[in-house]
């Protein structure tokens, strides 16, 4: 144990003392926090002004358009087979064909030289369906006002019932702190778990290793190289916390009143990355509420009070090692395999596709969060640990804790696993050099005696 | 004198290849041991099994009368064939820590190391990463590392390597003096002449097996051919008298001053003394003596004849 400790030592001190570790630990909130405002700035900004010419079949029909912030409507009785000939070489950007059947068709198409956003198209579909709904009215001789009176915009609210009673609204802001979380853990596990398999390749190529394993067991070394890699995540990740919490408290007293206190800073910073991402989906429309009422937190209403932070917390971080240790040991299994990194390739596949399928699992448990895949991916140790994050985000029922603790169990018995599994390769495949290694060779590796 | 290591009929196979058979050795404590084989004999295998970093399937390998055990390991100091530190760690940092996992005291261990650094007078590397130095230099930092901690048993596979003349002989005195102190060095190398010039006992392995140990000039005697050198003046054509069926000369040389040096192979046992009986009378001997093989001979001897045992021309 104690020569476990100087290899934990040895990995923890070398990387932190790295150049690369100290600036990406500075640089990289700054980078992250400049990523998402960069994005958010170029969402926002509309492409290009937008010129349009009308080409109306239904003359004299679509003859005053409104026009918008950043289109205009010009208008030709052109035919649409002559407009495309000077269309290249005019001043217009886009081309709308109004075709004769448009209310029938409810359709028009645009022919566009540089696209135009979601919100500008849906902004121009706005302008005409305002005209085509004319043509229906007056076709069947009814009155805007009538109209007006009848037309409904219907709307469900989902309300979350639980077991003890309580009724909260379903939204899937709670979904985006969860998919966030996870997707920290997915990140932490790649960067990391590639870090160990560096290392052992490192000392593989370095023919250190066959020195080191004469005064300590591989497995000593192998998990001496896996914990001192996660102190050095660990590490890393609390001084972002703590440098995020700084930032973004900076910001929020030159920005905002001097009321806020650091926990809303923290959660803001959480909202508005989940909020502005126009990854996310639903992202354009909550551009608005940004500052709407939401952000006062002694609202009970607001999202900080409806998470149960001292659980999510706890979990990220069982997760987070869980997680880690149960990838970190089959990339210390492949880096003892091969010879340098080129060869990992055949072997990184099998690890890297359900981190991937997480990923994506994440992704569709944000809108649908109680599938059987959803219930699936957050029991099975491979992929728990990223999607489980957005079930303990939306809330872990009582009578969902046995999910949990099965999810929990499973995933210490996963990792255990494939440590174990790991360190078999390991011992064997550190003093294997220069022998391509297949899967047929691995597994013989697995029944060798010590 | 007793034995520091002796492994009994110790066996190893990965997956169905044998990589050892059966094979038995004794090391006399004090001693420079000859580990000697082909690529790919088993020596390796054996060496790790001696470092515990692999188990033998069977048989059992005991230190200093006790069955081999992990507080054993800080006797041993292993300079594998294969070597290497990090690269992007500190020369003293590095040799500290390789020191400290031998069980050595961060303190016990910065002093010894100070103490070979200066001997080999490169403590100025010290603070140098080792992708700054040489691969000789490089070198020199692994033997430290391998001796620092006072090993009973010294294992070096190939030790020269890598080594220009002038560090060879460096490393080759220390290896001596070590010996001298009384520690237990176990050779492996390819390189026989310095297995003829330091070894006094080898054991050769070939095919996982063990096909030849005992003291070097035993062995040499043991595959002697019989081959006389005798250096005279006199009559050229009377040592052709000699070749009475038994004896033939198989090399002829006239010296500048006129005098005769030959080498004469008898077809049976015969000793120098039966030889000069018979030279004695017909010229003047001025020096004589029996050549015997040199360990390189031997090697390629015993190796052709184990792998193609049809061609037996040596009796056992």
């Amino acid at each position: 144990m104690n020569k476990t400790w100087l290899v934990i030592q040895r990995e923890y001190l070398t990387r932190v003392r790295k150049k690369s570790f100290i600036i990406m630990t500075v640089l990289g909130p700054i980078l992250i926090a400049g990523g998402i405002a960069l994005i958010t700035w170029l969402s926002l900004q509309e492409s290009t002004y937008q010129k349009i010419l009308v080409i109306d079949d239904m003359q004299p029909i679509f003859d005053n358009l409104e026009d918008g912030n950043s289109f205009e409507f010009d208008y030709s009785s052109m035919e649409i087979e002559e407009a495309k000939k000077i269309f290249p070489n005019s001043e217009y950007t886009s081309l709308l064909w109004i075709q004769s059947n448009i209310d029938a068709t409810n359709k028009a198409l645009l022919y566009f030289k540089s696209q135009p956003s979601k919100m500008v198209l849906r902004s121009i579909e706005k302008k005409v369906e305002f005209v085509v709904e004319n043509m229906k009215l007056k076709k069947f001789g009814i009155e805007r006002e009538d109209y007006n009176k009848v037309r409904t915009d219907f709307t469900i609210i989902p309300y979350k019932y639980s077991d003890e009673g309580k009724e909260e609204k379903v939204l899937t802001e709670k979904a985006y702190v969860g998919f966030f979380f996870g997707i920290l853990i997915y990140l932490f596990i790649f960067l990391y778990g590639v870090q160990v398999m560096r290392g052992v390749i490192e000392e593989k190529t370095n023919r250190i290793v066959e020195v080191v394993v004469t005064s300590i067991k591989p497995f000593q070394l192998m998990m001496g190289k896996i914990i001192g890699i996660a102190l050095v995540g660990l590490t890393q990740f609390l001084i972002w916390v703590v440098l995020m919490v700084v930032f973004v408290t900076a910001a929020q007293s030159l920005i905002m009143s001097k009321k806020m206190d650091k926990v809303a800073a923290q959660a803001a910073v959480v909202e508005n990355i989940t909020q502005s991402n126009p990854g996310f989906p639903g992202s354009a429309i909550d551009m608005e509420s940004a500052v709407n009422p939401k952000m006062d937190i002694t609202s009970e209403d607001h999202l900080i009070n409806r998470i149960n932070w001292p659980l999510m917390i706890g979990m990220f971080l069982f997760y987070f090692l869980g997680g880690y240790l149960l990838y970190s040991a089959l990339f210390a299994a492949i880096g003892a395999a091969v010879d340098n990194d080129t060869d990992t390739q055949q072997f990184m596949m099998p690890v890297t596709i359900p981190l991937l399928i997480a990923y994506f699992l994440s992704f569709m448990m944000v809108d649908n969060p109680e599938s059987p895949a959803a219930f699936w991916g957050s029991i099975i140790p491979l992929t728990s640990p990223i999607t489980m994050m957005i079930r303990i985000a939306m809330g872990i029922e009582n009578s969902q804790i046995w999910e949990l603790i099965l999810s929990m169990v499973l995933l210490v018995g996963g990792f255990v696993f494939t440590t174990w599994l790991a360190a078999k390769i390991y011992r064997v495949g550190i003093l294997m050099y220069g022998k391509k290694v297949n899967y047929k060779e691995l597994w013989k590796w697995l029944k060798y005696g010590d | 004198m007793s034995s520091i290591l002796n492994i009994e009929s110790v066996s190893k196979a990965f997956a169905s290849k044998a990589a050892l058979q059966d094979v038995s050795l004794e090391i006399e404590k004090g001693t420079v041991f000859g580990l000697l084989g082909p690529n790919g004999a088993g020596k390796t295998t054996l060496i790790r099994i001696i470092n515990r970093i692999t188990a033998p399937d069977s048989g059992s390998v005991f230190f200093d009368g006790r069955p081999l055990s992990g507080d054993d390991i800080r006797k041993i100091g292993y300079l594998p064939e294969e070597r290497g530190l990090y690269r992007k760690m500190k020369v003293g940092e590095q040799a500290v820590y390789l020191a400290m996992l031998k069980g050595m005291p961060r303190k016990d261990a910065r002093r010894a190391l100070a103490e070979w650094f200066e001997r080999f007078e490169i403590i100025s590397w010290w603070d140098k990463k080792i992708e700054e130095l040489s691969k000789g230099m490089a070198q020199k930092i692994q033997f430290v590392t391998t001796v620092v901690h006072k090993p009973q048993l010294l294992i070096l596979d190939e030790p020269f390597s890598g080594f220009d003349p002038i560090n060879t002989q460096l490393i080759k005195n220390e290896i001596l003096n070590l010996n001298k102190e009384g520690i237990t060095i176990v050779f492996s190398t390819h390189n026989m002449s310095s297995v003829e010039e330091i070894c006094q006992d080898i054991a050769l392995i070939n095919n996982s097996k063990l096909v030849l140990t005992g003291e070097v000039n035993e062995v040499r005697k043991k595959y002697k051919e019989n081959i006389f050198e005798l250096e005279y003046t006199g009559d050229a054509e009377a040592m052709d008298t000699l070749k009475n069926g038994n004896l033939s000369i198989v090399e002829r040389n006239v010296m500048s001053d006129g005098s005769q040096k030959i080498r004469i192979k008898a077809k049976e046992e015969t000793s120098l003394n039966q030889l000069l009986s018979a030279a004695i009378p017909k010229v003047e001997v001025h020096a004589a003596r029996e050549i015997l093989p040199s360990m390189n001979e031997v090697f390629i001897n015993v190796v052709s004849e184990h792998n193609n045992p049809s061609n037996n021309s040596n009796d056992e």
